[in-house]
């Protein structure tokens, strides 16, 4: 992509880890908290978000204990009421949301356009403070009494009938949206104005896209909840009458409201994760993206679709039913750009020389759990089978599908893949494997069944249910154990290589774009020189065509080779595969 | 090695940005105290239903006059043309709710509204 | 003064940036971008008020009398003034000619806080009548309660002779007459006193502004702050301009 030679094969040697890196530039607290380099405050959030999804599983955790019996008895119902509200507020506001652009997207953005920084270096840390504040107020309402609105924040329960702390909550996540709003202009800004000669939007990598798009929902929504749920505030602190049905308000107001930004804010968690699974699947392919054009319009396209759907989650809460029928509709359209996403990553795999490492696992993990995901969103799009499934558990599997499925796949994806750059290290290969084949068994065999349960009529948020449903919450309950197995492993293995794992070069994977360009970890101003971008983004060809005649030097850690890629290919296919862009 | 040398950091520089004459703030100032006469005069107007649509477009007129001058978009890249447009077109997004109220009387329920 | 011999002031140029021009606009098409999200934040209120409205004319019509349109309209005048003032003020700053600056950001200081002087006399006379929303909400209509409900059709669409009994026990036409006025300074309270909230933001920002001109501070060097802090100011502007007519000259429907 950039013009700035690699030194293919040149493993990182001890001299490299003393080269001045952004890491080790200065080692003082102060140097941290204060920074205003994008990767810095990329690793701040890292920390952040991860205490804070460790918190959250803990929430999770104890609202599968509490639904191993019918009739639990290890929760009051207040507690557990608390325990779920608590688990969706900390996942989705403080983990979710920032979860990859935050901290990938604010590494990787300025370098992968060629920039020095974001446009707006100290807005960034600004934001970074802003999270924390926010954090910090609703951990301290949840620590001290807790709310039991659950994460959506239903009027006139939590404006008039709920007693718990639903105000200071509120505030807190009043605070992560600003912190939001200032990642989102900082992006959009960046790719508008500060990239590299040569980096033209169509060459720009598909991660960038991603991240443009998923900007545009954080500015275009957040202030529009930001503004629902402080007038749920004032409705508390003041007695004010916007929403509550006592005196002539229209709780479906809120609910418009609110979803124009939570819907799409689903689009905010899932669109980054999509955009990293690009960059993984074509790199681990050795192939371009097949339709990069159409990879990066979808994204716009979900961006923007996404908008227009928020009625769905109306459908039987007093909506009306004409406007139940256009939303329906406008849902089943944003199916499409999805598919068209999972169908250009399957053929960019076709004819690929695939290497199995474990960011494609966790790549491949991402496309079939999202497809479930998404497919199954179709059902509750529609209009008359949702009557029946709505507010069951069928919901809560759906869109754990997609958030964990999908974005948290994602993520682990995206961390594994640019875990060299960001550390300098590589992490151990077969524990990343292991980790992500117990992820997805306890994935699976917590939140299938939960599909079968609400099909079979248990609705979400109930803490007592009828015995004939207690096996398939049996099986969910010991799948989360999986599941939180599977999440702990990389934790440790992390640990463990940011002292003892192999040192990485610059380019350990022999991947493409301007990241790859550079040493690892980065120095503090990314490039030594402004590089000038030639080439578009995901040339593979060059390299494809090397490790097909069994020339494997281009990645710096060893390659296995397997059968599969043995195999010598005939000219055809060699042809087939540069010309796959041209037939689109 | 095709780069860019670096340049210099922490140096200055003029840029080349439009300053207005007065005139044209002074012109525009007065062209708004007029449509601020304008929006009263036309309330006291019984149009029915019409007087919401005239006060709405003359915001509007007044609106952009201030976004096109006052706030210099008239002056800027079309970049700022686009993301000064963008709040308010998608203002239409938001607005799109109201299709939920005007077509929820179309079904006649015996409650609710 | 023609426009062509006018040249902006030297500028600092941050480390992230390749050239002026670029910094510049990165700095101006920011602002945009966190005024579109300041659009929407209004924006929804707006919509809440354009539903209520929709559903509840009359009683809007009813509630709305209580405003002053005088000091509406005094208020508006004040906002554009302030408006030309700091647009002036950024020009000054822009040709590097501090003390003007200073005069025109002083005016637009001085124009933010006659707004806030003539929305304090709005409020406590808003206040002294009870209209603030709450269990000691009060209303004394100019025409008897409850026409309303007879007029509006499209609540009742279908069901012409609404009697107390259609209504739950405490909900009478009466009781439910007061619940939509008081939903319509529900409105009005939190839509002026967020913007009444930006305004004092403004002040804080431009008044800080202003002291380190007036003690030559380097931050302010660059017209950029000033700039930015205009397009903020400007946008106030533009909110007022859409609250003054939807909220205090509501038309009879």
């Amino acid at each position: 992509m950039s013009s700035i030679p690699l030194q293919p094969g040149a493993l990182g040697t001890p001299n490299e880890q003393a080269r001045e890196n952004y890491l080790n530039i200065k080692h003082t607290v102060a140097s941290w908290l204060l920074t205003k380099d994008h990767k810095r405050i990329a690793v701040l959030y890292g920390l952040s978000i991860s205490i804070m999804f460790f918190l959250g599983g803990l929430a999770a955790a104890g609202i599968r204990v509490a639904l191993v019996r019918p009739h639990d008895t290890f929760f009051s119902s207040e507690a557990y009421n608390k325990l779920f509200s608590a688990h969706g507020i900390i996942m989705v506001f403080f983990f979710l949301v920032p979860s990859i652009p935050a901290t990938l997207g604010n590494f990787l953005l300025p370098i992968m356009i060629g920039a020095r920084d974001l446009a707006f270096p100290r807005l960034n840390l600004l934001s970074w403070y802003i999270y924390i504040i926010g954090a910090l107020i609703t951990l301290g309402a949840i620590a001290t009494g807790g709310i039991d609105t659950g994460w959506t924040f239903y009027v006139p329960y939590s404006s008039v009938y709920s007693n718990t702390d639903v105000v200071a909550v509120i505030v807190g996540v009043f605070f992560a949206g600003f912190a939001s709003i200032f990642t989102g202009i900082n992006f959009l800004v960046t790719v508008h104005k500060m990239r590299a000669p040569g980096m033209t939007w169509f060459r720009m990598p598909l991660f960038v896209w991603a991240m443009y798009a998923t900007s545009i929902v954080m500015v275009l929504g957040t202030p529009v909840v930001a503004i629902t749920l402080l007038l749920v505030v004032l409705e508390r602190v003041f007695g004010v009458c916007i929403f509550n049905p006592a005196c002539g308000g229209d709780p479906i107001l809120f609910e418009h409201l609110f979803w124009f930004y939570s819907h799409p804010a689903v689009y905010i968690m899932i669109l980054p994760s999509m955009g990293v699974i690009s960059e993984v699947i074509t790199c681990f392919s050795r192939k371009r993206v097949f339709g990069y054009e159409f990879v990066a319009f979808s994204s716009m396209a979900i961006a923007l679709l996404g908008f227009f759907v928020w009625g769905h989650h109306m459908f039987v809460t007093g909506e009306s039913m004409y406007g139940g029928m256009v939303f329906s509709i406008i849902t089943f359209l944003i199916a499409v750009p999805s598919a068209i996403k999972v169908f250009n990553w399957s053929a960019t795999m076709y004819k690929g020389n695939v290497w199995l490492s474990a960011p494609l696992l966790y790549a491949i993990g991402f496309i079939f759990l999202f497809t479930i995901g998404g497919l199954t969103g179709l059902y509750l799009a529609s209009l008359a089978v949702d009557v029946h499934l709505n507010m069951t558990y069928f919901v809560v599997a759906h869109f754990h599908y997609v958030m964990v499925g999908g974005a948290i796949f994602g993520y682990m994806a995206g961390m594994h893949f640019w875990w060299p750059k960001i550390t300098g290290r590589m992490y151990p290969e077969g524990w990343a494997k292991l980790a992500c084949i117990i992820m997805f068994v306890g994935f699976n065999l917590t939140f299938f069944p939960q599909f079968i349960l609400g099909f079979l009529g248990m609705p979400r948020r109930y803490h007592f249910y009828p015995p004939e449903y207690q096996m398939w919450n049996i099986l969910s309950s010991a799948g989360a154990s999986v599941l939180a197995v599977g999440f702990a492993i990389p934790f440790f293995y992390w640990m463990w290589s940011l002292k003892y794992g192999e040192l990485a070069g610059p380019n350990p994977w022999g991947a493409k774009g301007l990241e790859w360009a550079i040493p690892s970890p980065p120095p503090s101003h990314n490039f030594d020189s402004v590089p000038i971008v030639t080439e578009e983004a995901y040339a593979y060809e060059e390299i494809y065509a090397r490790e097909l005649a069994g020339d494997y030097s281009d990645s710096q850690v060893d390659r296995p080779v397997s059968p599969l890629n043995t195999e010598q290919p005939d000219q055809k296919t060699l042809e087939d595969h540069s010309s796959t862009e041209e037939s689109l | 090695m095709a780069s860019v040398p670096h340049d210099d950091h922490g140096h200055g520089g003029h840029g080349n940005h439009h300053i207005p004459k007065v005139s044209t703030y002074l012109a525009n100032y007065v062209f708004l105290m007029v449509m601020l006469v304008l929006t009263f005069a036309v309330a006291q107007v019984d149009l029915g239903a019409l007087n919401i649509v005239v006060a709405v477009l003359i915001s509007v007129i007044k609106t952009s006059a201030v976004v096109l001058i006052f706030m210099g978009v008239k002056y800027n890249s079309r970049l700022t043309w686009f993301w000064a447009s963008v709040g308010f077109i998608w203002l239409f997004a938001l607005f799109l709710t109201l299709g939920d109220y005007v077509t929820r009387q179309w079904v006649h329920l015996p409650i609710g509204w | 003064m023609s426009s062509a011999q006018l040249e902006v002031a030297p500028q600092r140029l941050a480390h992230q940036f390749e050239d002026i021009d670029q910094q510049n606009e990165c700095y101006i098409v920011g602002m945009w971008t966190f005024l579109v999200t300041e659009i929407m934040f209004f924006g929804a209120l707006f919509l809440a008020l354009t539903v209520y409205r929709s559903v509840y004319p009359n009683s809007f019509f009813e509630a709305h009398l209580a405003l002053n349109k005088w000091l509406g309209l005094l208020n508006t005048f004040i906002l554009l003034t302030s408006s030309f003032f700091v647009a002036m003020g950024v020009r000054a700053k822009m040709l590097g000619q501090n003390s003007a600056t200073q005069f025109w950001l002083g005016l637009t200081i001085l124009c933010a806080f006659g707004f806030l002087g003539v929305k304090y006399v709005e409020y406590s006379a808003e206040f002294r009548e009870h209209h603030f929303p709450g269990p000691n909400f009060h209303f004394v209509a100019t025409q008897p309660p409850g026409g309303d409900l007879s007029a509006n059709s499209q609540v009742a669409s279908g069901q012409p002779n609404i009697s107390s009994r259609d209504f739950p026990a405490g909900y009478h036409p009466q009781q439910l007459e007061l619940h939509k006025r008081q939903l319509f300074f529900s409105l009005y309270f939190v839509m002026t006193g967020l913007h009444g909230l930006h305004v004092i933001i403004g002040i804080l920002v431009l008044g800080s502004i202003w002291f380190l001109i007036r003690y030559k501070h380097p931050s302010v060097d660059d017209y950029m702050t000033l700039e930015l802090a205009g397009l903020y100011w400007h946008f106030v502007d533009i909110v007022w301009i859409f609250l003054y007519p939807l909220v205090y000259l509501i038309g009879r429907q």
